[in-house]
């Protein structure tokens, strides 16, 4: 029992990293995300099936059961989460020569930690902080200019790509401080479970934000494995450029050209 | 003779031109009156049925679904017969509407503000909007790519949702089914027809 609750809440964390690592990769100057190659397609669309099943027997209920949670908690678990991603943000903004950003992140996360009570309130946002922004290794790899590699569909994880899937082992070996105080090294403040709860948490706040849309993309998706693996890899290249500006992450070569036809 | 001539040409041209222009409508009003149609029409007192008739209706008003299906079929149009073509533009028509109006009528009184918007060439703006929080969900991002060729007729061609076009994830979808079933065209259409059923 113990082994099943382990690896579920594995599982969990793993969808929470994938859905943390579609925070990020692929600098590549813009549009070209549609050209990552799926070179495992029948693999990874027989993993997606599986995925599938899993997140109808586990995930979906507990995202539903958590939607029932008032909205006051879910926000403050929300934003619990969030503050400890900043940990890895951190590391992160370093790494990618933006060291403004990781001054202002560490910031938020003294001010939400401390006054915001272990970041359950967002206080950094109400004094003005500007909105926060989570990398990861992934997207770290993707501005230094490495490539995405094949598009992958890991087991319970969902959605990756060779890079993305690289960078998210950076977590486990020393790259993610909330990993090293909890899992990696003994503390006596916090145990192994801190850290997979926490995995868990922020994979099913993710999936209950999600519910609708999800819901709403497989029942009118014709290729519904097609339709995940493009929304995916849009979003990792959006925010790999880091850019909020519309006009620099869409491609506007493909309208211009059915003008000529 | 001739000044006065020139006078009453001039004044009519100016007339023409300034009446031209009192029709031309401007891409961000254009979509604040598209979604608070959409909204009058996801009002609840409406049955599930009679939002999704409604939506079809703006849809083929203000949507370029004929623009967005050539796209959508991406470079593949190019290899396809006449008649195939005019196969794909009803088959699409009919996909886009049911497709788009079921996505939409999930959706109960949206609250979608229009914030800005950016001239991007003479065909096209981007018109930028929130979607507003509800306790359910979080704010939505949304742009607009508004297609302005016809000022006077400003359709919409993609909508952008948190960065994610969904013009392009359908043309990769569309593009999926046709590579997964050896570059045969008549398979997306048989799954096109399967979804309109």
């Amino acid at each position: 029992m113990k082994k099943f609750l382990l690896t579920l809440l594995i599982s969990l964390m793993l969808v929470t990293n994938v859905s943390a690592d579609t925070d990020g990769e692929n600098n590549m100057s813009n549009k070209n995300s549609g050209e990552v190659k799926d070179c495992f397609e029948s693999v990874n669309r027989a993993t997606f099936k599986l995925n599938q099943v899993l997140d109808g027997v586990v995930f979906e209920p507990l995202a539903k059961a958590y939607r029932v949670l008032p909205s006051p908690v879910r926000a403050g678990t929300s934003n619990a989460l969030d503050n400890l991603s900043t940990l890895v943000t951190i590391p992160n903004n370093l790494l990618q020569g933006d060291f403004k950003k990781a001054t202002v992140n560490t910031g938020r996360f003294i001010v939400n930690t401390t006054i915001g009570v272990v970041g359950i309130f967002d206080v950094a946002e109400k004094v003005g902080f500007p909105e926060y922004e989570k990398e990861d290794y992934g997207q770290t790899l993707g501005v230094m200019g490495v490539g995405e590699g094949c598009y992958v569909v890991l087991p319970v994880l969902g959605p990756s790509t060779v890079r993305d899937t690289v960078g998210s082992f950076a977590n486990l070996i020393g790259g993610d401080p909330w990993y090293n105080v909890t899992v990696a090294n003994d503390t006596q403040y916090f145990s192994d479970f801190d850290y997979w709860a926490s995995r868990a948490g922020t994979g099913i706040d993710f999936r209950a934000k999600n519910i609708d849309s999800f819901n709403n993309l497989e029942k009118n998706s014709i290729d519904f494995y097609a339709s995940v693996r493009s929304l995916y890899l849009q979003d990792r290249q959006q925010k790999i450029t880091n850019s909020k500006a519309i006009t620099e992450t869409q491609n506007d070569s493909d309208w211009e050209e059915i003008e000529t036809q | 003779m001739r000044l006065k001539k020139f006078l009453i040409f001039s004044f009519i041209i100016i007339n023409f031109v300034s009446f031209n222009q009192s029709y031309s409508m401007e891409p961000d009003v254009f979509v604040q009156s598209t979604v608070n149609r959409a909204s009058e029409a996801l009002n609840n007192k409406y049955s599930k049925e009679e939002k999704i008739e409604k939506l079809k209706q703006i849809a083929t008003e203000t949507v370029d679904i004929n623009g967005i299906g050539s796209y959508t079929l991406g470079s593949y149009r190019k290899n396809i017969s006449e008649s195939e073509l005019r196969e794909y533009e009803a088959l699409f028509r009919q996909y886009f509407l049911k497709s788009f109006s079921s996505r939409l009528a999930e959706y109960s009184n949206p609250e979608i503000e229009v914030i800005s918007k950016e001239k991007l060439s003479e065909t096209y703006t981007m018109v930028s909007s929130k979607l507003v929080a509800t306790d359910q969900r979080p704010e939505v991002k949304i742009d607009w790519r508004i297609y302005t060729k016809n000022p006077e007729n400003p359709l919409i061609r993609d909508l952008i949702i948190e960065g994610l076009s969904l013009a392009r994830t359908q043309k990769e979808e569309f593009s999926s089914i046709i590579q997964s079933n050896n570059g045969d065209i008549n398979r997306l259409f048989s799954t096109l027809k399967e979804f309109v059923k």
